[in-house]
C-alpha cells in the first residue's frame, strides 16, 4: 500500500479511482448528515444542540492526526532527508488547518448555548488555538520563503516543535481542570456515547476522513508534478 | 539504513525533545494556577493562602436541592462530593444550569465557605444518550 506514495505509482493512479472515492465520500457524508441532523436522537441534557458534535468531533480528530502526520514527515525529513517527506507534509497541512478552524468554529457555536460562552482560555481551547497557529506558520513558511531548502528546514522545525503541542491538546482535559469535558471515546474504556449517537458519529468520521484522503491525493499529485518540473529544469 | 549522519541527527532530535519536555513541564508547573480553569471546593478548602479580592473560578456540581432564589439573586451550593462552597449570583444563568449538573462560577471569595459570583457557566460531562435511555437508567436506580 505504501508503494502508492511513490511518485511513479501515484501519478499513474487512474482518475477513476479518485472519482470513485469522491462518490463513496459523498454517499457516506450524506448518510451521516441525515442521521446526524434528523434520524439520531436528541441528547438528554443538551437536546438538539448536541448535533453539532457530529461535525465538531471528527474535525478536531482530523486536525490533530493531520498535524501528527506533518510532524512525523518533518522528522523523516530532518533526520533521514527523505525527499517526498516535505511534499507529503505540504499536502496534509492545509487539510488539517481547515479542520482545526472548523473545530474551533463549531466548538464556539456549540459552547454558547450549552456552556453559556463562546470562548474560554482553558487548556483544551487554548492548545487548539496554538495548533491553528502552528498550521498557519507551517503553511506560510512554504508560501513566503522562496529558497526551497530554507523553507524546508524552517517548516520541518515548525512541524517538529508543534508535535509537542499534540499531547497537550489530547490530555489537557485530563491533566487540568477545564471547562471542556473529558473524552467520550478513549482507547482504555468503553465509550460514554450511546450507540444511537455513536454510529452516526462514526459514519461522519469515515466520511470526513475519506474527504481528507481525496484532498490529500489531489494535492500530493500536484506537489509531485511540481517537483518533477523543478527537477527537469 | 541508519547512516552515521542520520544517527547523529536522530540523537540531536531525541535530546531536543527531552529538553523541550522538561522545559514545558517546568513552565506549566510554575503557571499552575493560571492553566487550571477553575478550582474545586476541596482545592479552595486546602489552599494555604487565598487573596479574597482576586478573581477566581470555582467549579463542581450543583448540589441537589440547593438552589434558592430571593429577590433577583440566586443561591446554590457547589460540591465536589467532598467539600462544599455556597455561591450567590445576580443575573441570568445558562440553559444547562441545573441541580446535579456541572457548573463553573467566576467571581470573588468572601471567605472559604462563601463565594460571590459575577458569571455562571454550565459544564456538561462526557456522557451522551437519548432522553429515553436516561429515564430507563434513572428508573433502574
Amino acid at each position: 500500500m505504501f508503494k502508492n506514495f511513490f511518485p511513479s505509482r501515484l501519478l499513474a493512479l487512474n482518475n477513476k479511482v479518485l472519482n470513485m472515492l469522491i462518490i463513496i465520500m459523498c454517499l457516506i457524508i450524506l448518510v451521516g448528515l441525515i442521521f446526524a441532523l434528523f434520524l439520531s436522537p436528541p441528547d438528554y441534557v443538551q437536546g438538539d444542540t448536541v448535533r453539532i458534535m457530529y461535525v465538531h468531533v471528527p474535525s478536531s480528530f482530523i486536525a490533530l492526526t493531520s498535524f501528527a502526520f506533518v510532524g512525523i514527515a518533518s522528522i523523516l525529513n530532518l533526520i533521514f532527508k527523505i525527499k517526498i517527506a516535505p511534499l507529503l507534509a505540504k499536502s496534509i497541512a492545509p487539510i488539517g488547518f481547515i479542520f482545526s478552524i472548523i473545530s474551533i468554529a463549531t466548538g464556539s457555536l456549540w459552547g454558547k448555548p450549552t456552556w453559556g460562552i463562546w470562548w474560554v482560555w482553558d487548556a483544551r481551547l487554548t492548545s487548539m488555538l496554538i495548533l491553528v497557529l502552528f498550521y498557519l506558520a507551517y503553511i506560510l513558511t512554504w508560501k513566503y520563503i522562496k529558497n526551497y531548502e530554507r523553507a524546508n528546514k524552517i517548516s520541518s522545525l515548525i512541524g517538529i516543535i508543534g508535535l509537542l503541542n499534540l499531547p497537550l491538546i489530547k490530555f489537557s482535559v485530563d491533566w487540568w481542570n477545564t471547562l471542556h469535558q473529558p473524552s467520550s471515546i478513549t482507547l482504555t474504556s468503553a465509550p460514554t456515547i450511546h450507540y444511537s449517537m455513536l454510529i452516526p458519529l462514526i459514519i461522519m468520521f469515515l466520511g470526513l476522513l475519506i474527504y481528507s484522503l481525496v484532498i490529500f491525493i489531489m494535492r500530493y499529485k500536484i506537489e509531485l508534478i511540481k517537483a518533477k518540473i523543478k527537477k527537469n529544469n | 539504513m541508519l547512516g552515521k549522519k542520520a544517527k547523529s541527527r536522530m540523537i540531536y532530535l531525541m535530546f531536543f525533545f527531552l529538553l523541550a519536555i522538561v522545559v514545558i513541564f517546568l513552565v506549566f508547573k510554575s503557571l499552575r494556577e493560571n492553566v487550571v480553569y477553575f478550582f474545586s471546593p476541596t482545592e479552595i478548602y486546602n489552599k494555604p493562602s487565598i487573596s479574597l479580592n482576586k478573581k477566581i473560578r470555582v467549579g463542581g456540581l450543583v448540589k441537589l436541592n440547593s438552589i434558592t432564589k430571593d429577590n433577583n439573586s440566586i443561591n446554590f451550593i457547589i460540591t465536589d462530593l467532598k467539600n462544599e462552597i455556597i455561591v450567590t449570583y445576580k443575573g441570568i444563568t445558562p440553559n444547562l444550569f441545573s441541580e446535579g449538573k456541572g457548573v463553573i462560577a467566576e467571581g470573588k471569595l468572601k471567605d472559604k465557605k462563601y463565594f460571590i459570583a459575577n458569571k455562571i457557566l454550565a459544564k456538561h460531562d462526557e456522557n451522551y444518550m437519548p432522553p429515553e435511555v436516561y429515564e430507563a437508567l434513572e428508573n433502574k436506580n
